[in-house]
């Protein structure tokens, strides 16, 4: 009575639209992956890259600390490729950052100018009493505003100079060897040509 | 009841702002205007707040910087200018409508026209086909089973 050698006449509704949000899952999952890789691979979400890059310094003139020499201005970056390091006796990474600072500044490869940022000269100079002082010359930013100009976050900060005043390149947070070795000391070869 | 009440009262509090006192221009039309920018920048060391709320120092250090701008003359649009141009456009807190940001912009709006196609052809499409008519043995068994039934 029954017929089971019926063909089966069931409309086929198309399947393909069902795949659509497990492809979006699988996509969003990708971004995703992708972001987490690049975090662990050094990747800082939160560096803003300077827009400022191949544009002149700003132009700035920074009193000195007392007792080591004469104002910071920005007439001293002419003529030499040079460093600006940004800093603060408050600041933790600086202290990491530091001996290095110093290694640099014993070869003399490049004179190295510091910021003290948001401090007070006795703090700053009670700092360099401890640490070594590897800065060429040192103006004070007690109120930020070379540092905003310069468009700094947070210390430590460095900016490379070339001899026509102009920035080449920013470090945010602390120089380390491999940026020093594989990314500054080349671009500083480059930039003495 | 006093917890309903603490919840409602955090659910409408407002964002706590940082400006100090001494920060304040003295005319308050311009501290007016002060605020209004700081409202549309963002604080650079915490991602998501502005520097109107942010307590952070660099944050109050630039609220005094545009307060000073805004004191010498600049006009708010100017004011933001002279920040984005150091920090770029991450300072601005709403992004600016420009090519790299279309996507942002519009992709809201395109993700609702698809939905409402989908909705549309779902509604108004080809109707699905429905099942085939029955064969001339099957209209057989169903006069047997139910005489007088109708069939497709």
């Amino acid at each position: 009575m029954t017929d089971t050698t019926a063909p089966d006449t069931k409309p086929r509704a198309k399947r393909w639209p069902y795949l659509i949000p497990l492809a979006a899952v699988l996509a969003l999952g990708g971004v995703f992956a992708k972001r987490l890789s690049d975090i662990s691979g050094g990747y800082d979400p939160k560096v803003i890259p300077t827009v400022l890059l191949n544009t002149p310094a700003p132009e700035f003139n920074l009193p000195p600390l007392p007792g080591l020499g004469d104002a910071f201005t920005s007439n001293d970056l002419k003529g030499k490729v040079s460093l600006i390091n940004i800093w603060g006796s408050w600041c933790v990474a600086c202290t990491v950052e530091h001996p290095f600072l110093m290694e640099i500044a014993k070869t003399g490869e490049i004179p190295i100018y510091g910021i003290a940022w948001r401090d007070t000269p006795e703090r700053s100079l009670a700092w360099l009493e401890k640490y070594g002082n590897p800065f060429t010359k040192i103006g004070q930013d007690p109120h930020s505003q070379t540092i905003i100009n310069l468009g700094v976050t947070a210390a430590p900060e460095s900016f490379l100079i070339d001899k026509e005043g102009i920035i080449r390149y920013k470090v945010t947070g602390i120089i380390t060897r491999e940026v020093w070795r594989d990314t500054i000391q080349p671009l500083i070869a480059q930039l003495n040509k | 009841m006093r917890i309903l009440v603490l919840l409602f009262a955090l659910f409408f509090a407002g964002a706590v702002h940082a400006v100090e006192p001494s920060e304040m221009l003295k005319d308050p039309a311009l501290e007016a205007r002060a605020r209004e920018v700081s409202k549309h920048l963002r604080c650079v060391v915490c991602q998501n707040e502005t520097i109107d709320e942010s307590n952070a120092d660099i944050a109050k250090d630039m609220r005094l910087l545009l307060r000073t701008r805004i004191l010498a003359g600049d006009s708010n649009e100017q004011v933001i200018q002279f920040l984005v141009s150091r920090y770029g456009d991450y300072v601005l807190l709403k992004p600016r409508f420009m090519a790299s940001t279309y996507l942002l912009w519009f992709g809201p709006f395109i993700v609702l026209l698809l939905g409402a196609v989908v909705v549309y052809r779902r509604l108004h499409g080809t109707p699905v086909a429905g099942p085939a008519p029955l064969s001339p043995e099957e209209k057989a068994t169903l006069e047997e089973l139910a005489p007088g039934e109708r069939t497709p």
